[in-house]
């Protein structure tokens, strides 16, 4: 139960059951999809971006723990950020899930995902609302895939 | 007097099993993971193999293994007998009038293809109807709706119900249009369960001369089928989900159809004479086996009938009704869980969701238990939408599993719960 424990941390099973963001921006400058086809996941992703700034950001959907706690962190750290921080946040997000790398402090709350990386095919929970928000800066009009 | 019998079970249903035997055969069950005993119950998805099916496909590569029907070398001729003996197993196992009306294909997914794509290019025109049920798995949903937008058709769903079972009613009134080219429908649904009534099926549909493809990947190891007595006009099953190798499949389709379909695939095996001008294609079955086999995985999938041949599809169906009777009264002791499936006819599959929990993160908690099971849609979304869910978990036994592995996955559903309060 102990490792269990790494993965689904308290911060995680709490974003879980009560994600902040949660919500539909009624006119959002940017948005998207993101759905991951092997288990169903869903997720919408709205932005307000003003002067290069991400002054809002929330999102609806439906998935597992690991996927909706990762979106509603993600909503945090991201709110309030110049659009330019968003591509290294996720690079360095997209490491500490993914390698034994050490957690960068700029990550903060984010870092609690880290147990996400001894459970490889869970990784593209953790990402998806990232993947997401990275489709919507784009301007992409399908929505986008883990694999 | 006359007291009535304590137990009104066919003879064949008392013969009980060794488990402990069986279990022994299978050596992938030996091990542990994650430090805990393996608890195999993804047996939906792929089930795993006994050692004579690994000895079959190990003799084959180490002793007599050459490609078939073509050398005059005594290893092609040793391969060619092991492959064609094979198609004698599948024969009598499906008890099917020839062995020309087996044809060996990569899967059932294939084997569905090749029926859409030969007999249905030839019979489906525009304005025409091919009907499917809600329960079916993807791999019987999308060669007819690619079909459907070749020919300029329509693919009809039969409704069913919440429990799982198919409205008859429905099915009458769809087949009643006069359009209908083809039925096709799944005999045991992957997602829920449902043994359909496919006899039934197959009569009222040839009552309004419709004919009939049975998806029996779910069903053939799990119980008799006898292709003449249900009379239908395809059958498609996996070796792999038979205790056989992947990548092999049976198609079985009666000769006079098969006789009128023109190839699935051009190349070699399956003509007869080729030139320039033109070619004479291969008598039955050859016709539809273009190119080289899976000659050892066919040949496995032999050793893997008469392995369960040994057994009897009667005791295993007995054996499997007793653990899914087990599990479903032990899941239903688990508050929030809901059962997804639940139709009087029920082959071994538990599905679930439990109230609040995705069912991913009820598969990897029990991954770390050793207990491994599917979660996700099954390759049957339109079935998760029937529901409203966008996934189910999913336990699904077969013959090598017993009541302590029931025990092992209640347990572990227990320490999930324990985890999300």
């Amino acid at each position: 139960m102990s490792d269990l424990r790494d993965l689904y941390q308290e911060v995680i099973l709490d974003h879980n059951k009560r994600p902040r963001n949660f919500r539909i921006l009624p006119q959002p400058t940017h948005k998207a999809d993101g759905v991951n086809p092997l288990c169903g996941d869903r997720i919408s992703v709205f932005l307000d971006i003003e002067d290069g700034v991400i002054k809002d950001i929330a999102f609806q959907g439906a998935g597992c723990a690991i996927s909706s706690a990762s979106a509603s962190l993600m909503t945090e750290a991201l709110k309030g950020k110049p659009v330019a921080d968003v591509e290294h946040l996720f690079d360095a997000f997209h490491n500490v899930v993914t390698t034994d790398c050490d957690c960068p402090k700029g990550l903060g709350k984010l870092g609690v995902l880290a147990g996400v990386r001894d459970y490889p095919s869970r990784v593209k929970c953790a990402t998806l609302a990232w993947h997401a928000v990275r489709a919507a800066l784009e301007e992409r009009k399908q929505p986008v895939a883990t694999e | 007097m006359s007291a009535p019998h304590a137990l009104a079970l066919a003879p064949e249903d008392r013969v009980g099993l060794d488990l402990n035997c069986i279990r022994a055969e299978f050596p992938i069950l030996r091990q542990r993971v994650h430090g805990k005993p393996l608890v195999y119950l993804d047996n939906a998805a792929s089930v795993q193999k006994p050692q004579a099916v690994i000895d079959a496909v190990s003799r084959c590569y180490s002793e007599y293994y050459a490609n078939i029907h073509r050398g005059v070398h005594l290893l092609s001729e040793r391969s060619t007998t092991a492959y064609e003996g094979a198609r004698g197993k599948v024969r009598s196992f499906l008890n099917a009038a020839s062995i020309q009306e087996i044809i060996f294909t990569r899967g059932t997914t294939e084997s569905i293809n090749l029926v859409a794509s030969s007999f249905g290019g030839g019979a489906v025109k525009a304005g025409d109807e091919i009907l499917i049920t809600g329960m079916e798995h993807h791999s019987n949903i999308v060669p007819w709706q690619l079909l459907c937008e070749r020919a300029g058709a329509t693919l009809k769903v039969v409704p069913f119900t919440d429990a799982g079972e198919l409205l008859l009613d429905e099915y009458q009134k769809l087949l009643d249009s006069g359009r209908v080219k083809l039925a096709a429908f799944v005999h045991v649904s992957n997602a829920l369960g449902t043994i359909n009534p496919i006899k039934t099926l197959i009569d009222l549909a040839h009552a309004r001369g419709v004919p009939v493809l049975v998806d029996g990947a779910q069903a053939v190891a799990h119980l008799p089928v006898d292709v003449q007595a249900l009379d239908c006009d395809f059958y498609a099953f996996s070796s792999h989900k038979i205790y056989g190798p992947s990548g092999v499949g049976v198609l079985y389709g009666k000769q006079a159809l098969l006789e009128t379909m023109p190839p699935y695939q051009g190349g070699g095996d399956m003509i007869r004479l080729v030139t320039f001008e033109k070619t004479e294609y291969a008598d039955l079955p050859n016709k539809f086996e273009a190119g080289t086999p899976n000659i050892a995985g066919v040949i496995g999938l032999g050793a893997a009938l008469d392995w369960l041949n040994a057994i009897g599809l009667n005791a295993v169906g007995a054996h499997e009704h007793e653990l899914l009777t087990y599990a479903t009264a032990r899941l239903s002791e688990i508050p929030g869980l809901s059962l997804m499936g639940t139709a009087r006819d029920k082959a071994a599959v538990a599905a679930f969701t439990m109230k609040g929990i995705h069912p991913h993160d009820i598969g990897t908690i029990l991954d770390r238990e050793g207990v491994a099971i599917r979660a996700g849609h099954h390759c049957a979304q339109p079935v998760m939408q029937r529901y409203g869910v966008p996934a189910t978990a999913r336990a699904s036994f077969a013959v090598y599993n017993s009541r302590d592995e029931v025990d092992a996955l209640i347990k572990a559903l227990w320490k999930v719960k324990e985890l999300f309060e």
